[in-house]
């Protein structure tokens, strides 16, 4: 038989939908395990990496150990935080955490030191204090650069914490590793369509997100929000009083 | 003498392991008038500059703005006390204009709607439309965007104005309408701006009093710009202020006392006409429209640099120098015609000017 029919067969199935091992079911705790390993991340990474991007202190450091977490096998790595840490939820999802801080480091990073210094310096000299120049100023102009390196964090995590049902967890890459022992491979396709329409689904959300909350003012050279020509021909100014000149 | 509103007394600036930016440096800057620094690059002006805002911190000597050590209060309150223009706008990307210039209120706490409305009027101050205050940063000229940042500057109504090049980055034309913005805005508000250009021509312009720095932050010359001109006080700034010193220094000798003579003059429509000699073609409001040629076939020349009234001995000789008939033309303030002015009698002004500063007084 087609294995692509079986697969979609299996996939509009309403039985594989529902029940405590279900497609509704899996497709939660993805998101739940994705949840928790990004907020741990962020939470280490998101400081470090705007304290590093505002005060360019510590900066080779952090690349040089981002760069090495980011060359870690990661099924070896959670092998070995469950050797080490024995069973249950924790000891993979800090596994996942190691290797999802240096995207998030790296755009947060990044993010902050492409704000432009001369704007930067305006702002000091405006009498900013250092925190109100970082949250007021680098943050929202950054924002376009930083929400890249979440983005792909995001991307990433949704697309490995399926390895946790190796150990055995629960998640969408149960039916990977099921259909896998079960030489079942309609579920092992459907499993990784829907891991990979997750992805995309999320991602398209933090987009929307991201155009949302990103200033007009910046997206002059970029595709995204309002067109700032229209704006220009809308708001076209009377000449004469703009120019004032001298004879 | 007008009262010290900044003063610097023995300001040093020494960066690691190198020759100090500033030397030493004391000097008094007045109250309510334009003080320019100018300098080659390097010349510690720019430093000087910061240190009065404690962008950069002194390694020695003090600074103090109306009697108080500016090292006594937190940086951030202190730079909230004095404007700030830099070169490159600086404006904020994410914000409009309108909340750009409503920043420093802001962060001293004013409401938002009157931060806003403070904002719009000085829009109108700096010769900007009020439509503009809605738009961002980027969707303006470099002119507007730094007419934008001396109205940010402007926003607390701080006495002391501190501008780094704020005007280098723009066109000529645009510099020397900002220029005079720029002191037309003083003689309302008079301020105490410290200005710092590389431009010696600028410093002129603009500066009640220039500082001319040499390279290691050294004050070669600390006087009016007049002075500075006629009297360098060394070979540096001699050759710094530059080989058309005396004609700029023209600029500040008054030409009220110079002689205008009847012009010959004729209609557009006779302009097309032979002419025996140079004729001036006036419209119908007797505003000059540029020479008739008395070559072959006539013909309009388009004239030279006008003379107005006020002007100084520089424009008239430059309205002699530049006009096609070797006429320079005056014009009244309505741009009327007032008469014609010849060269060889304004260089006898300047060469009797010059001779009563000769007589001992």
């Amino acid at each position: 038989m087609n294995p692509f029919a079986d697969t979609f067969a299996w996939l509009a199935s309403p039985a594989n939908w529902g029940g405590s091992g279900g497609i509704a079911v899996r497709l939660l705790e993805h998101l739940q395990y994705s949840a928790l390993v990004l907020a741990i991340a962020a939470a280490i990474a998101m400081p470090l990496g705007l304290y590093i991007g505002h005060t360019g202190r510590g900066r080779v450091a952090a690349v040089a150990v981002a760069g090495a977490l980011r060359a870690l096998p990661t099924l070896g790595l959670l092998v070995l935080f469950a050797l080490l840490a024995g069973s249950g939820l924790m000891p993979p999802v800090w596994a996942l955490v190691i290797l999802t801080v240096p995207p998030l480091l790296a755009g947060s990073y990044a993010g902050i030191s492409s704000v432009d210094p001369a704007v930067v310096d305006g702002a000091r000299a405006m009498g900013m204090t250092e925190l109100q120049i970082l949250f007021r100023v680098e943050l929202p102009n950054g924002l376009p650069v930083l929400a890249g390196g979440v983005r792909t964090a995001v991307l990433q995590v949704i697309a490995t914490v399926s390895v946790v049902a190796y150990l055995p967890l629960g998640g969408l890459g149960r039916y990977l590793f099921d259909g896998l022992v079960l030489q079942d491979f309609p579920r092992m396709l459907g499993g990784s369509l829907l891991i990979a329409a997750l992805a995309i689904a999320v991602d398209l959300i933090l987009a929307a997100g991201q155009r949302m909350i990103l200033s007009p003012g910046l997206s002059t050279d970029s595709r995204g929000g309002r067109r700032p020509a229209e704006d220009l021909a809308a708001a076209a100014p009377a000449g004469p009083d703009l120019q004032g000149g001298t004879p | 003498m007008a009262e010290a509103m900044i003063e610097f007394l023995s300001v040093t600036k020494q960066y690691q392991g190198g020759q100090p930016a500033v030397d030493n440096l004391s000097m008094s800057i007045d109250q309510g008038a334009i003080t320019v620094f100018v300098g080659p690059s390097g010349c510690g002006k720019t430093t000087s500059l910061r240190m009065i805002n404690r962008m950069v911190e002194p390694t020695s000597g003090t600074i103090t703005v109306a009697g108080r050590d500016v090292s006594a209060e937190p940086a951030a309150r202190l730079r909230r006390s004095m404007g700030y223009v830099m070169q490159s706008a600086g404006l904020m990307p994410h914000r409009t204009v309108l909340d750009n210039v409503a920043t420093v209120p802001r962060l001293n706490g004013v409401p938002k709607k009157e931060a806003r409305r403070r904002a719009a009027e000085l829009l109108d101050v700096v010769g900007l439309a009020s439509g503009l205050g809605r738009r961002y940063p980027s969707q303006l000229s470099g002119g507007q965007q730094q007419r934008v940042g001396v109205a940010r500057a402007l926003a607390a109504d701080p006495p002391v104005l501190l501008m780094d090049e704020p005007f280098s980055a723009v066109d000529p034309v645009v510099r020397d309408e900002l220029q005079q913005e720029l002191l037309r805005l003083q003689r309302e508000l008079a301020k105490t701006i410290v200005f710092v250009t590389h431009d010696i021509d600028e410093a002129t312009v603009l500066g009640d009093k220039v500082a001319v720095f040499a390279v290691g932050g050294r004050l070669a010359q600390y006087a009016a710009p007049e002075e500075i001109l006629r009297a360098p006080a060394n070979d540096f700034v001699a050759s710094f202020v530059g080989r058309d010193r005396g004609f700029r220094r023209l600029s500040f000798n008054s030409a009220d006392s110079i002689r205008l003579h009847p012009a010959k003059t004729v209609d557009a429509a006779a302009a097309a006409g032979g002419n025996s000699e140079w004729a001036l073609v006036l419209d119908d409001d007797s505003r000059p429209l540029g020479w008739a040629s008395p070559r072959d076939g006539g013909g309009l020349v388009p004239g030279g640099s006008l003379f107005r009234p006020g002007d100084s001995l520089r424009r008239a000789l430059d309205a002699a120098l530049s006009s096609p008939s070797g006429l320079g033309v005056a014009v009244d303030g309505d741009g009327r015609l007032a008469g014609v002015l010849k060269a060889e009698e304004i260089l006898a002004l300047i060469e009797e000017s010059r001779r009563l500063r000769e007589e001992p007084a």
